[in-house]
């Protein structure tokens, strides 16, 4: 246990004290920061853009229908020739030109209605503009008809269901995109750590093994000490640089919105959804979602995957670091680890969300190599509690299990040098 | 009790590769054993099961007559042949660290490489970097690392491999010290000539099998040809070569002097002295040189291999 201790705190300093370590610990913040308030400020700049469409309209039944707005000013050019308006725009540099032809029939105005433009039109534009068209023909088809707008527009219903589950707990459809947001960050930031850090314990055992002190070593500590000492000692360090990341990272945050004025929240998508829910009743809701969320159960759990995860992932980066000579030898047995970490992202963000207690999500919640991730995005969903237990009892199994595979190759690995060993030759380490 | 490391039937598999086939060894207090052997025979394989780093499949080692168990690590200083430390470490901390796992406390540890350091006039290194060092001043500190903790037996794997001739001297010496001071110590190597000059004792191991192990002297002595290297000054060569021939097996051979005498091996058969040999060669001329041919461990070691081939 002393030597444990020792390794430990040898493998954390080596770390922390690492040039690259510390710049990545303050520049990442800052560079994150940089980043969101970079994209904050190019999508205001993005939005306060106004576009200016000029419209011709033969029949000029449609001008009247078209309402500027902040985005988009609408000017009327139907009282010139065709070659002068569109000439004009091209001039002045508008946005472009909507050209409605001569005819009473809907049907064909919804096929020949053009839009001119020198660039073309980016698609939430289209879009605005393509449902703006739709939405006057149709009333005025209705109208043509001799349809009652007015009892139309009365008996149009805005349906948002309440979703509740058997205990009577009210969720919402918004409740959703909390728990997605909760369940995918904990999935992804989980992936992350486990690259970075099971990455840096790999590099750590090639850097002893090309040290060549290795052998000084085990011959006073058990392989299994150095390499579970190891792996602590990255996480510790990998967990100090996490915790000055978010301080600094929140303080700094907090300081440039001061500085800047920018309303950082208004570029994140959950906000958005929030603002197009709109009423403040529904702003309340988000807030008793995110509070009625299993909170404790999430940041529990998030604890032992989290740890169990990366105590996985990382004894298989050990064992690879253990059994080559350099770092460029390592991409031929990346694959174990790469797969089930992409599966559990993909599973999650296609599968979960879609369906979080469907049969794909059930059995990759199971698998130890994926349950980390995908349980993580599972669990805001809400999952039983034995479930839970069962993953996690069949992760520690596999831990165990693949810890004592990974010692072993580690064992003979780290005191191998100049082959570059096939699957095979490792399977034939696993019984020396 | 006499000896401080015995093996007794050791042997070791590595899939079907036989690294070392029931190897039994003796190892008495305050000697210095060297074991030999081609590359490949199984030196290290053996001296790292001695390390605790791998486990043999059969056999038993002894330290100080109680079975290998981990604690015995303190005991033990060793010296691999792959050796290096971490490079961007500081020496006086990584010094302390690998001390510190061999049992030692930091405080004591301090002190006694701080008495290090002044011994080998290192002591402004305490900060240095291993990578701001020269490749012999860490094969130093690496030698420093191996004997802090002060340990009661030695192992040096090819300890003159690697090391620059200033360096493979001042471990000579030290192993020599050490030795004064109580330590035993355990080496391997094919260098021949380090065995000639140090070692007390000495195992042979080829493909995996000792073939030959015990004192020097006495395995030199149960090598012995009763050959002797002769210069003589002799009236009539052709006459004295005759005679000569029909009682000893000769051959010319060639050393240097001062004297224009005839230069030749005899060895003489079993029923015959050196001193009838001496007797001979009185009656024929003037002797300047009679030295017995003492086999060398190199001799010893080329013939052995040759034998069981």
């Amino acid at each position: 246990m002393r030597n444990l201790k020792l390794i430990i705190i040898r493998e954390y300093l080596a770390r922390v004290r690492n040039k690259t370590f510390m710049i990545m610990t303050f520049l990442s913040p800052i560079i994150m920061v940089g980043m969101v308030v970079l994209i904050a400020y190019l999508s205001s700049l993005n939005s306060d853009e106004n576009k200016i469409v000029a419209i011709y309209d033969e029949s000029e039944t449609f001008f009247s229908e078209f309402k500027s707005d902040e985005n988009i000013s609408y000017l009327n050019f139907s009282d010139m020739p065709l070659e002068t308006a569109i000439d004009s725009v091209e001039h002045n540099d508008y946005y472009g030109l909507l050209f409605f032809p001569n005819s009473k029939d809907y049907q064909y105005l919804a096929r020949h209605t053009e839009f001119f433009a020198n660039k073309a039109p980016g698609i939430s534009f289209i879009n605005e503009i393509e449902s703006k068209i739709s939405s006057v023909l149709t009333e005025k088809e209705l109208q043509y008809r001799g349809v009652d707008l007015n009892a139309i527009n009365q008996a149009k219903t805005e349906v948002n269901l309440q979703i509740e589950n058997f205990s009577g707990e009210e969720t919402s459809k918004l409740s959703n995109y909390v728990k997605m947001f909760f369940g995918g960050a904990a999935g992804y930031l989980l992936m992350m750590f486990i690259i970075i850090y099971g990455n840096m314990v790999m590099r750590s055992v090639i850097e002893e093994k090309t040290n060549r002190i290795i052998e000084i070593i085990i011959s006073s500590v058990k392989p299994i000490q150095l390499m579970i000492g190891k792996i602590l000692g990255t996480s510790f360090a990998g967990i100090t640089q996490f915790i000055i990341w978010i301080i600094f990272g929140g303080i700094l945050l907090f300081v440039v919105t001061g500085i800047f004025g920018v309303d950082i929240s208004s570029s994140s998508p959950v906000a958005t959804t929030q603002l197009d829910a709109g009423s403040q009743d529904e702003i309340r809701k988000l807030l008793t979602d995110v509070i009625h969320l299993p909170l404790a159960k999430i940041i529990g759990c998030f604890l032992i995957y989290f740890i169990g995860g990366y105590f996985l992932y990382s004894s298989v980066y050990a064992a690879i670091g253990a059994a080559v000579d350099s770092e460029t030898d390592t991409q031929q047995f990346m694959f174990p680890i790469v797969i089930p970490l992409m599966l559990g992202i993909y599973v999650g963000f296609f599968s979960v969300i879609d369906n979080p207690h469907g049969m794909v999500s059930t059995i990759f919640s199971y698998i130890p190599l994926t349950s980390p991730v995908v349980m993580l995005m599972r669990i805001p969903f809400g999952v039983a509690w034995w479930e839970i237990l069962l993953s996690i009892l069949i992760l520690v199994l596999s831990i165990f299990a693949l810890v004592w595979i990974a010692a072993k190759i580690y064992r003979v690995g780290i005191l191998m040098y100049g082959k570059k060993p096939s699957y095979k030759e490792l399977y034939r380490w696993l019984k020396y | 009790m006499q000896n401080l490391l015995v093996a007794e039937n050791v042997s070791k598999n590595y899939g079907d590769f036989r690294a070392l086939n029931k190897l039994s060894i003796e190892v008495p207090k305050q000697s210095i054993f060297g074991i030999l052997g081609p590359n490949g025979a199984g030196k290290t394989t053996f001296i790292r099961i001695v390390n605790q780093i791998t486990m043999p499949d059969e056999g038993k080692i002894l330290l100080d007559g109680e079975p290998l168990q981990p604690e015995h690590i303190q005991y033990i200083g060793y010296l691999p042949e792959e050796r290096g430390l971490y490079k961007s470490m500081k020496v006086g901390e990584q010094v302390l660290y690998l001390a510190q796992l061999k049992g030692l406390s930091k405080k004591e540890a301090t002190k006694r490489l701080k008495y290090w350091f002044e011994r080998l006039e290192i002591g402004d290194w305490w900060n240095k970097k291993i990578q701001e060092l020269s490749k012999g001043m860490a094969q130093k500190i690496q030698f420093i690392v191996t004997v802090l903790h002060q340990p009661k037996l030695l192992i040096f794997d090819e300890p003159f491999s690697g090391f620059d001739p200033v360096n493979a001297n001042l471990i000579r010496d030290e192993i020599l010290k050490l030795r004064e001071d109580g330590a035993t110590i355990l080496f391997s190597t094919h260098r021949m000539e380090s065995v000639e000059e140090l070692c007390d004792y000495m195992a042979l191991i080829h493909k995996s099998n000792k073939l030959l192990d015990g004192k020097v002297s006495a395995i030199k002595k149960q090598f012995k040809s009763n050959t002797y290297q002769v210069g003589v000054e002799v009236e009539n060569e052709e006459y004295f070569l005759q005679q000569a021939k029909e009682k000893f097996n000769i051959e010319p051979t060639f050393f240097h002097s001062i004297h224009q005498d005839l230069q030749v091996n005899i060895q003489i058969a079993e029923q015959y002295s050196q001193n009838d040999l001496l007797a001979f060669l009185m009656n024929h001329g003037r002797i300047n040189h009679f030295v017995e041919v003492v086999p060398s461990v190199n001799d010893i070691f080329i013939k052995t291999i040759q034998s069981h081939a």
